[in-house]
């Protein structure tokens, strides 16, 4: 089903927590919304289920306005970061309560009821367990189960709201690409919400950032990781070295890394900020351009398949992150206090308002 | 001795040292807990039963198998079966609306529900006369059209509802708020209408909660004296009910019968007791199971 948010705008008192959103996912997507806490995520979910209503905008499922529609008439199927389950219910019967609820003439027939649970068992691998309660389950189990339940009644949008958000990094990671291929089999267009990056960029076909009630992009994993359209969403998705002012026009772009920048752009109530990404940054052992950067190793962490440096340089105040090949590392043998000549491979410019000439 | 059960054995003399005092003291504090409790509540509740018993079983059972002792008893029963579904439900309503939702007068609301607690029953029946009584605001009126609240089953009635109102609705407050709304939302987006999700997510829920109000209720029901009294008029076989019918007895010098009445409110007390026992167990593994959930 296909999903038009029309400039929906929610506010809760005084503070605004969706500023005229716009938004359009395509049927059988599977689209994360990332930012963080506080950033209007899941108040976007609840619209879109009919949790919430919104102040201004509208919203469209396949082409038809929901707006004022009632939960029960949008068949999406929503499964809640705390997985609400039933506690008095059987798993079984958990999954089985959308069957059970609906009007005796759409209502199959007990024996139809069973068999579907049982399939819905068999898709999230938990038929051991239809007879457990919920509290007899471990967190992965229980998400599952919620997933099954929503399931069970075919939504036609499946909407997930921090689905993975309370289970441990390990079960988390399974649990999204089992959650991808599931998408792959069913197609079922699917909003997922999550603060957490690494869950949006692998799981998601298309990412929506979004940060302070806004979207601030719209993108494929690899649009939105490669070419951030805000410092925000630079600085959101992975790790950031942020440069400040002139020193960084001068030291850090040089004329093969980036653009450089153009005369008339220095203007005084402008600010430049670099950012590069830690493993964008190049070292080498011996000055080879001009421009290089003089920096000394201070800490280094060699474990896990990359090796993660901090430099100090005496021309910034703060720590630069370099992620760097072990081969790389082997090559150039460094060590705590060693000193590196820093390159950026690539690297992007924004300019933003001057804090200090925001007063006028 | 092996090396672990050294290791218990000083946990535990390490937990004694800290955590409890010495056996005299402990005894003392066991004893005299006892030794108060017996005074104070044993004693006078087995005080009921001999005086009760005092002039055998035949008079003990005569005593309610009279006219105006029977009557005592259907009035109370009755009283109570009408006060008690009422604040049931206005207990599931209200904790339902405090609990699920935001609202202006959040706070009034539940202070309103804690007031009869608040003031002396007394004053509660009072406000009753004052409304409803011959010289009351409504009086005249009533009068008027022959409708009869004071000194007669409504006034007994409502004086009642007035005195138990917070029972249900207290029990049910804290636990609603602590088991939040994701159940019902869950409920509705699977398809549920507003009475499904009510009869198959919400009162499973609370069932035990609301049953341990509801007997705390019924006991105050059967047992208020105070606001009863005022709106009543003691009319016998009546509008006695069976406190007051203990009190008039008492008052007539015909303490066998008193007591033997008593004796039945008593009985009253003690299968209350027992069932909020039970329930409170109930519910203990029952919220340890939600804690997990």
């Amino acid at each position: 089903m296909s999903i038009q948010v029309d400039h929906v705008t929610k506010r809760f008192g005084a503070f605004t927590v969706l500023n005229d959103v716009n938004l359009h996912v395509q049927e059988g997507e599977l689209v994360a919304l990332l930012g963080p806490s506080g950033c209007g995520k899941t108040t976007l979910l609840r619209i879109l289920a009919g949790l919430e209503r919104p102040d201004q905008g509208r919203i469209f499922l396949q082409g038809t306005e929901v707006t004022d529609q009632r939960i029960s008439e949008r068949r999406v199927g929503f499964v809640f970061q705390h997985y609400a389950l039933f506690r008095h219910m059987t798993v079984a019967d958990n999954i089985a309560f959308g069957l059970t609820v609906l009007p005796r003439a759409q209502r199959p027939s007990a024996a139809r009821i069973q068999e579907k649970v049982h399939d819905l068992l068999g898709l999230v691998h938990l038929q051991a367990m239809a007879d457990r309660y919920p509290s007899q389950l471990s967190g992965g189990q229980r998400q599952r189960v919620a997933l099954a339940r929503a399931l069970a009644v075919e939504p036609k949008l499946l909407l997930l709201d921090e689905p993975f958000g309370a289970l441990d990094a390990k079960v988390r990671k399974e649990l999204r690409r089992w959650l991808r291929r599931l998408h792959d089999n069913l197609h079922v267009t699917s909003i997922l919400v999550t603060h957490d990056q690494e869950e949006a960029l692998e799981a998601a076909h298309r990412v929506v950032v979004m940060h302070q009630g806004n979207i601030e992009q719209i993108g494929t994993p690899d649009e939105v990781y490669e070419n951030p359209a805000t410092p925000f969403v630079y600085q959101f998705l992975g790790d950031v070295n942020v440069f400040h002012g002139r020193i960084a026009h001068d030291r850090i772009l040089d004329k093969e890394a980036g653009e450089p920048l153009s005369a008339d752009a220095d203007a005084s109530d402008q600010r430049e900020v670099t950012f590069v990404r830690p493993h964008d940054l190049e070292l080498s052992l011996s000055r080879t351009t001009p421009t290089q950067l003089e920096a000394t190793v201070q800490f280094l962490i060699t474990a896990g398949a990359r090796v993660h440096l901090e430099l100090a340089s005496k021309e910034f105040s703060e720590i630069i992150a370099v992620e760097l090949t072990k081969e790389r590392y082997r090559e150039l043998k460094l060590q705590q206090g060693d000193v590196v000549f820093v390159h950026p491979k690539q690297l992007q410019v924004f300019r933003m308002p001057s804090p200090l000439t925001v007063k006028s | 001795m092996n090396v672990s059960s050294a290791i218990a054995d000083r946990d535990v003399e390490w937990k004694d040292s800290i955590t409890t005092e010495s056996t005299f003291v402990r005894r003392l504090l066991i004893s005299a807990a006892f030794l108060y409790l017996t005074l104070f509540l044993f004693v006078p509740l087995a005080a009921i039963f001999a005086e009760a018993l005092k002039g055998g079983l035949a008079a003990y059972v005569g005593s309610f198998l009279n006219d105006d002792a029977l009557a005592a008893v259907r009035l109370t029963l009755l009283v109570a079966a009408v006060a008690v579904p009422l604040n049931a439900v206005f207990g599931v309503a209200a904790a339902w609306a405090i609990a699920k939702f935001d609202f202006v007068g959040k706070q009034v609301l539940i202070s309103l529900i804690d007031m009869p607690l608040a003031v002396s029953p007394v004053i509660s029946g009072l406000i009753y006369v004052l409304l409803f009584g011959a010289q009351g605001w409504l009086g005249p009126w009533l009068l008027e059209h022959d409708i009869k609240i004071i000194f007669a089953l409504p006034g007994i009635v409502l004086a009642t509802i007035f005195v138990t109102v917070p029972f249900v609705a207290r029990e049910l407050i804290p636990l609603m708020q602590s088991q939040g709304r994701e159940e019902e939302e869950a409920a509705i987006t699977l398809g549920a209408s507003g009475w499904q999700m009510f009869m198959r997510v919400t009162l499973p829920n609370i069932k035990w909660s609301l049953l341990y109000g509801v007997i705390l209720c019924n006991a105050r029901a059967m047992g208020e004296f105070g606001a009863v009294s005022v709106v009543s008029g003691h009319i016998r076989g009546l509008t006695n009910t069976m406190p007051l019918h203990v009190e008039i007895l008492y008052n007539e010098y015909n303490a066998v019968a008193a007591f033997a009445v008593a004796s039945l409110l008593t009985l009253l007390a003690i299968v209350t007791l027992i069932a909020k026992t039970m329930i409170e167990r109930k519910t203990d593994s029952y919220n340890r199971r939600k804690m997990q959930a």
